[in-house]
């Protein structure tokens, strides 16, 4: 069983590092026509003037549910559904957050920018972001022992959380999300 | 091919495009897309430089190899991507100050890189803490409906949006 179990874990990390580069090179490139890897797109979502990031984010989602839920019914592909706890997510989300809209920019998006020419976000933004990590690598197994473990609650799904069939989510999220964008387009943001 | 050369999409055709790009990472590289990670191996990897292998053993670089992988190379490939784009429609520039900030805090680029910098410490360890960022928990993590990727980004907006007003109105 063991031997399994690691052939198969040697084999998901062998995964093509070049598929990386080229989805890499198509994110940052239709981040960058979103607009997504400028400063003054991001501060004005966080400042509810400029609904661009949203609406990126809310697309995107609404289009890969669909079409991941659509590829699990059919067996095509699994799930990686993060595991979470109460002091892990909203504590670690808030924190993200001040380091949002300090930076203004976000992990995936600071590369983006960098590739757009922000000296701000290559020079101070990453040396940041290398520092936090840093910091946080070593207070891990403090932090690991103590908070991060508080309000477990497992790599939940909502579909599994509510304990029904996937679609019985899925489409009223999709509903949801598009009326969302719809009343975002009416009420002119 | 024209759209290529175009300096701004529609952000619903970024989003349909950037939903379909995650199809293909599952179904190709069996991963979602993610990008926090990477920025935790590449400071464990530069503290490697002057630390040596004992980083190695840090717990959290038990967790996270500190080895090239697939991840590293989709960050590698946004810079690449953005580039491309931005250098096609004329958009590259090199700017120190953003405009909405220039604005509120002047021109002042020193003022500036130490903000980022000092933001960028609070985003990479709340990136880590909560693990997952914008990308893994605010992109992968709610199209797969997960729960704690739905808490994490609602969190990321509550902070944001308060920390926005925080910096722009009451001390801008």
């Amino acid at each position: 069983m063991n031997t399994k179990k690691e052939i198969k874990t040697t084999k998901k990390d062998k995964s093509p590092l070049v598929w990386g580069l080229v989805f890499g090179i198509v994110f940052g490139f239709l981040l960058q026509k979103g607009g997504a890897t400028k400063y003054d797109v991001i501060i004005g979502q966080l400042l509810l003037t400029d609904f661009t990031v949203l609406k990126i984010m809310l697309s995107a989602v609404l289009t890969g549910m669909i079409g991941i839920y659509a590829m699990k019914t059919l067996g095509w592909v699994e799930l990686y559904p993060k595991a979470g706890s109460v002091g892990k997510n909203i504590i670690g989300g808030l924190i993200f957050g001040i380091g949002f809209a300090v930076l203004g920019y976000c992990p995936g998006t600071i590369a983006g920018a960098i590739g757009n020419g922000y000296l701000d976000a290559l020079v101070g933004g990453l040396a940041g972001i290398l520092i936090g990590t840093g910091l946080f690598a070593a207070l891990y197994p403090r932090l690991n022992r103590g908070i991060l473990s508080k309000g477990n609650f497992g790599d939940l799904t909502l579909p599994r959380l509510f304990k029904v069939n996937d679609w019985v989510v899925v489409i009223p999220m999709a509903v949801l999300i598009f009326l969302f964008l719809y009343w975002l387009e009416r009420a002119g943001l | 091919m024209q759209f290529l050369t175009e300096t701004s999409w529609s952000p619903y055709a970024v989003g349909i495009g950037i939903g379909i790009l995650s199809w293909f990472s599952f179904l190709i590289s069996r991963k979602p897309i993610a990008c926090s990670t990477t920025f935790a191996k590449t400071s464990g990897m530069i503290e490697k430089l002057f630390r040596g292998k004992k980083v190695d053993l840090k717990p959290y670089y038990q967790k996270e190899k500190l080895v090239l992988d697939w991840q590293m190379m989709l960050v590698l490939g946004i810079v690449i991507g953005s580039l491309i784009s931005a250098l096609l429609s004329g958009d590259f520039q090199w700017t120190w100050v953003p405009s909405i900030w220039a604005t509120t805090f002047g021109m002042n680029s020193l003022l500036r890189v130490i903000v980022a910098l000092v933001g960028g410490i609070f985003l990479g360890f709340g990136a880590r803490w909560a693990d997952g960022c914008t990308s893994g928990h605010g992109i992968s993590g709610t199209l797969q409906l997960t729960v704690s990727s739905w808490i994490s980004v609602i969190c990321f907006f509550i902070g944001g949006v308060l920390m926005a007003q925080f910096i722009f109105k009451l001390i801008g």
